[in-house]
């Protein structure tokens, strides 16, 4: 087993998904399956090598410290689940 | 059992450049709720960073200025958690490689000097701002201060006392005040600190289990959230009891540490290089461009007041405590050529005067006092009616000159103008005449005080000695 | 000829000519959606009324013969592209009615040289599937099969675009997403050396891997769709700081003394043999050509799509968890908390796939499991990067297959996570390598489904790719290409 119900269940939770019972039965054997497809990875010897994170040696993309338009707040709020035309509301954080 | 306080400090200062670290929204603040932001920094869909060079070059001046390595390749990296102040989700931070390491600051505490070392500092970007409602369950989400540059600058666990603890803090203060590249604006939010206490007992190599303590917005109260800390841990560890390791938010109207409500589980926070920004890559070149801008810092400074003004160190502590003191130090002693006599002007009544209010709030400027204590050195005022127009400038702004003309307040230091005054006093003083001159010459101050009375404080004493005495003889 | 059946460089003469107008163009293609999209299903909304707008500004500037290569040319955009005022859903519930008050950049590209945008189409939810059968909305069916698959996730494109709808799409490619909807459906599609096309309005699915791209009819008009929206972009901090050539200057005859290498891992067991046939078909057509033919070598092929199911999943739970319900896009309203409003929107906003892969990514960078998942994933990603490195030493480009197979049934490979991943492995590693790929027809199966042929070059050789791709398309001879749909 690469992976129980109950640690599919701390990963849902980590991620903000909430599964059905159902769901978590076909997520994990699912998941077990694809992480049981992935291990195959540790057949090759990676000692020493770099881990790619860009796909091309490009750095130092910079801008300059100018201030340029924002949008206007109802262009920002427009799309707003619920917004109270000054900010956002959400159900109240403890 | 004697136990020994570990604390460690994490500062986070946000940055005084013109626009946000990804995006050129203004950093302005106090705007409008949600009327800085766009698609970047509100983390819609499709969107974008772009990194703001100004934030490279305050952090390797504050490298450059805590004696930090630079990190030549450095790199952003993702810290994922959900909350509403978060819009992507995630916080573009340094993790694996930041930009600075391995610095240090000297601090003193009671006359004794410490080396406190810098484990890091990198850069991130801030959070937005929640306003939770009074009455309904709601919160409210202000995204102005998302993308807002930080620097985070995290301390090794060298400071033993809550006093060091203030001390450090002060000192990361001025520096970063010195090389004004943050407000250190603690009310505002712009210097933010979280600390990390442990108690061991002395001797003890292993650390004990600590607490994070948060919402300390003074320098005061942090160093009075540090003592009661230490005072319950150690009342804890007395008993044989053990320390629970959790996150504290000091309660300034209590003046207590109080238990965050327990979040679920430890933040897992999944760091991972971030994809959509390439690594920052430092030469030599660019350090020594940046070196060649330091300002004269804190510690530089200090041994210059004492060294070309001959101050003692007590005096050049103090007055390099903060960039704008030391300005103003200077700017008045150049302006009268009394160093120690602007220091000490400086230390007793425009201290007292300010009365702990930020010394830009000041109505008396420097050149003013340059001025005021050069009109006490010719002679035109008294040292005892200066104060008086110190008050005075303090309270409407106007010059010395001004304040002094406006009172009639000029010291008179004209022979003929006293002497008239004086022989009046002998006709009208005939006994005290008779005794002083009889031996009893205590009553010196009796003829200089009438002389003070009649000139309203203003007779030059040396002046009234030297006619009473002169008009006495013989 | 309908003018909807032109290609964008046959369009262009007629409209540089007057023969045709934009208005036109615009309409003819309006019908043809009107006509056949009923049964394609690649559109999710057509903007009809403002796209007839801008044929008709389109046509002002043509008349001042001062038209830029893709004036008056009527395109569709796969839906996660943002398009400023027009709904962006990337096929989600999650995003059913957000706005963009932004374009990306390519769009502005394409608006700058006075293009015609005439909708946005369908996709799998979050370009996270290869049948856009995720999609909240609609399903796009391959043209010429109905019922059959368009491929995905920009099936929408590559449907629209097979049926004549339009002359070119924009979809996005991050395993394969351009390039395998574009070999079930017999056009052509290229994925662009990672960081040529600015990224900018792009919503993110791996930002590593994903790369925006075009489908075409034929190679010519790729061309010049790439030379419209490749090139820096100083809101993309990962766009290569490069001039770009004009790529329709390598649409060129003549391949002598160009090799072209053939990686026999690409040509293992699970190929069908009809797609076997069809590349070696086209091997030879090469050859015939005066192309030199060698054998290389990508040893780490196997490993491919765990890496990507691995990184791009990584990559996607973070670029996902911004749709929290907070500030835009869908909010389940009927929450007492703030978790339960995080979780319930989440949970209703998604679709089962992107739940899969945001939980896997989740994982693979989670405490514990960071350095045995991501991170081996991360440095095997650099091993398959030096294994094409060592193949371009030895030739210009390298052709294969694109998919396993044909076209299958809608429905049939739904229950099959781990299959239907399997199933990417040919186009999967340039995403992980960054280089440029091509899908070209190639022919077509017994039961008349479309069989592309991929051509993959090294980074920044666009020229090589499309000098190539031209010359095999030529020496096919299939265009132009008519699905029989009504």
């Amino acid at each position: 087993m690469k992976i129980t119900k109950e640690e599919v269940e701390k990963v849902a939770h980590l991620a903000r998904l909430h599964l059905s019972a159902e769901e978590l039965e076909t997520m994990t054997t699912q998941l077990d399956t694809i992480l049981s497809y992935v291990a195959k990875l540790d057949e090759l010897d990676t000692t020493g090598v770099q881990a790619m994170t860009h796909a091309f040696s490009e750095s130092n993309a910079f801008r300059e410290d100018k201030v340029t338009d924002s949008l206007a707040r109802e262009d920002a709020l427009a799309n707003g689940p619920c917004q109270n035309g000054e900010a956002f509301v959400v159900p109240r954080v403890i | 059992m004697k136990f020994e306080t570990v604390i460690g400090l994490e500062i986070h200062a946000q940055l005084k450049t013109e626009s946000k670290i990804f995006c050129g929204c203004s950093t302005k603040f106090g705007a409008p709720p949600n009327s800085h932001t766009c698609p970047v920094c509100l983390g819609l869909p499709g969107s974008l960073p772009v990194l703001n060079k100004k934030v490279v070059e305050f952090a390797i001046k504050m490298g450059l200025a805590t004696g930090s390595d630079i990190n030549r390749i450095n790199q952003f990296a993702r810290k994922n958690y959900f909350y509403p102040d978060l819009p992507k989700g995630y916080q573009t931070s340094q993790f694996d490689l930041p930009i600075v390491e391995h610095g240090e600051v000297e601090i003193e505490v009671d006359g004794k000097k410490r080396v406190i070392g810098i484990t890091r500092m990198h850069m991130e970007e801030d959070a937005g701002k929640l306003i939770h409602d009074d009455r309904e369950p709601v919160s409210y989400v202000d995204l102005n201060r998302t993308g807002t540059p930080l620097l985070e600058i995290v301390s090794e666990p060298d400071i033993r006392s809550p006093e060091e603890a203030a001390a450090y803090l002060r000192k990361i203060h001025a520096i970063l005040r010195y090389l004004d590249i943050c407000d250190g604006n603690m009310q505002e939010g712009s210097f933010r600190c979280d600390a990390n206490i442990s108690l061991r007992p002395v001797g003890q190599e292993k650390l004990g289990t600590r607490t994070e303590l948060k919402n300390m917005n003074s320098f005061r109260n942090v160093q009075s959230a540090l003592e009661y800390e230490v005072r319950r841990q150690r009342d804890i560890l007395m008993e044989g009891g053990t320390i629970v390791q959790e996150t504290l938010l000091w309660n300034p109207d209590r003046n207590c540490t109080e238990s965050m409500r327990s979040k679920d589980d430890a933040h897992d926070y999944r760091y991972f290089p971030c994809p959509d920004l390439v690594p920052v890559r430092i030469d030599d070149a660019w350090i020594e461009e940046i070196r060649a801008t330091l300002p004269e810092l804190p510690e530089a400074r200090k041994l210059r007041f004492i060294q070309e003004y001959e101050l003692p160190e007590h005096d050049a502590s103090l007055l390099t405590n903060s960039r704008e003191l030391a300005d103003y130090f200077e700017t008045a002693a150049k302006a009268c050529n009394q160093p120690k006599k602007v220091s000490n002007w400086m230390m007793t009544e425009l201290m007292r005067e300010l009365k702990g209010e930020e010394l830009s709030t000041c109505k008396v400027g420097a050149e003013q006092l340059g001025s005021l204590v050069n009109m006490v050195e010719t002679g035109t005022i008294s040292g005892k009616i200066a104060k008086t127009v110190f008050l005075e400038m303090m309270a409407s702004g106007k010059g010395p000159e001004t304040v002094v003309e406006e009172q009639n307040l000029g010291q008179v230091s004209n022979e003929s103008e006293l002497l008239t005054i004086v022989r009046r006093i002998i006709a009208d003083n005939p006994g005290q005449v008779t005794d002083f001159k009889g031996g009893k010459t205590k009553l010196m101050s009796y003829f200089v005080g009438q002389l003070m009375q009649k000139t309203k404080g203003q007779a030059n004493p040396a002046l009234a000695n030297k006619l009473f005495t002169q008009e006495l003889a013989g | 000829m309908n003018p909807y059946e032109l290609t964008i460089a046959e369009a262009t003469k007629q409209l540089a000519a007057g023969s045709l107008s934009s208005r036109e163009l615009t309409q003819s293609c309006l019908e043809r959606i009107e006509a056949v999209d009923i049964k394609v299903k690649a559109f999710l909304v057509v903007n009809a009324e403002q796209a007839l707008l801008q044929a008709d500004e389109a046509d002002k500037i043509l008349a001042c013969g001062e038209a830029k290569p893709l004036c008056g040319i009527p395109l569709s955009l796969k839906d996660l592209l943002c398009t400023k005022g027009v709904v962006t859903t990337c096929g989600s519930r999650m995003l059913e009615n957000f706005i963009p008050p932004y374009d990306a950049t390519v769009v502005e590209k394409l608006k700058g040289q006075g293009a015609v945008l005439l909708g946005k189409v369908a996709m799998d939810e979050f370009a996270m599937g290869s049948t856009s059968e995720s999609c909240a909305f609609r399903v796009p069916e391959n043209p010429w099969k109905l019922g059959f698959v368009s491929g995905g996730s920009s099936g929408g494109s590559a449907a629209s675009v097979a049926a004549l709808e339009c002359p070119a799409s924009l979809g996005s490619d991050t395993g394969g997403s351009i390039r395998q909807p574009a070999s079930l459906c017999g056009i052509v599609g290229m994925k662009p050396t990672y960081g040529l096309v600015s990224r900018y309005g792009l919503v993110a699915f791996a930002s590593s891997l994903d790369q925006i791209g075009p489908l075409t009819r034929d190679v010519t008009d790729c061309a010049l769709m790439m030379n419209a929206i490749s090139g820096y972009d100083a809101k993309d901090s990962t766009s290569v700081r490069q001039e770009t050539p004009d790529f329709t200057a390598s649409i060129i005859e003549g391949v002598q003394g160009m090799r072209v290498g053939v990686p026999r891992e690409y040509f293992g067991e699970g190929l069908d043999p009809e797609v076997k046939a069809v590349v070696t078909h086209g091997i030879e057509v090469l050859r015939d050509a005066g192309a030199e033919i060698v054998e290389v070598s990508l040893p780490r092929t196997d490993y491919c799509v765990a890496v990507y199911y691995l990184i791009a999943t990584a990559e996607a739970s973070s670029n996902l968890a911004r749709y929290d319900g907070v500030s835009y896009g869908f909010r389940d309203q009927e929450v007492h908390s703030l978790m339960e409003m995080y979780k319930e929107t989440r949970s209703h906003g998604f679709g089962a796939e992107v739940k899969r892969r945001i939980l896997i990514g989740t994982y693979a960078l989670s405490a514990g499991y960071y350095d045995a998942y991501y991170k081996k994933a991360s440095q095997v990603r650099t091993l398959i990067l030096n294994d094409f490195n060592r193949a371009f030493e030895q030739c210009d480009v390298l052709i294969s297959p694109v998919v396993p197979t044909p076209a299958w049934k809608i429905g049939e490979k739904a229950d099959n996570p781990l299959a239907m991943y399997l199933s990417d492995v040919l186009t999967i590693s340039a995403n992980l390598a960054g280089i440029p790929g091509i899908s070209v027809p190639g022919g077509f199966s017994r039961d008349g489904l479309p069989i592309g042929i991929q051509l993959q070059g090294a980074h920044f050789r666009e020229d090589s790719l499309f000098k190539v791709a031209y010359n095999l398309e030529r020496g096919l001879k299939l265009l132009p290409q008519r699905p029989g749909i009504t």
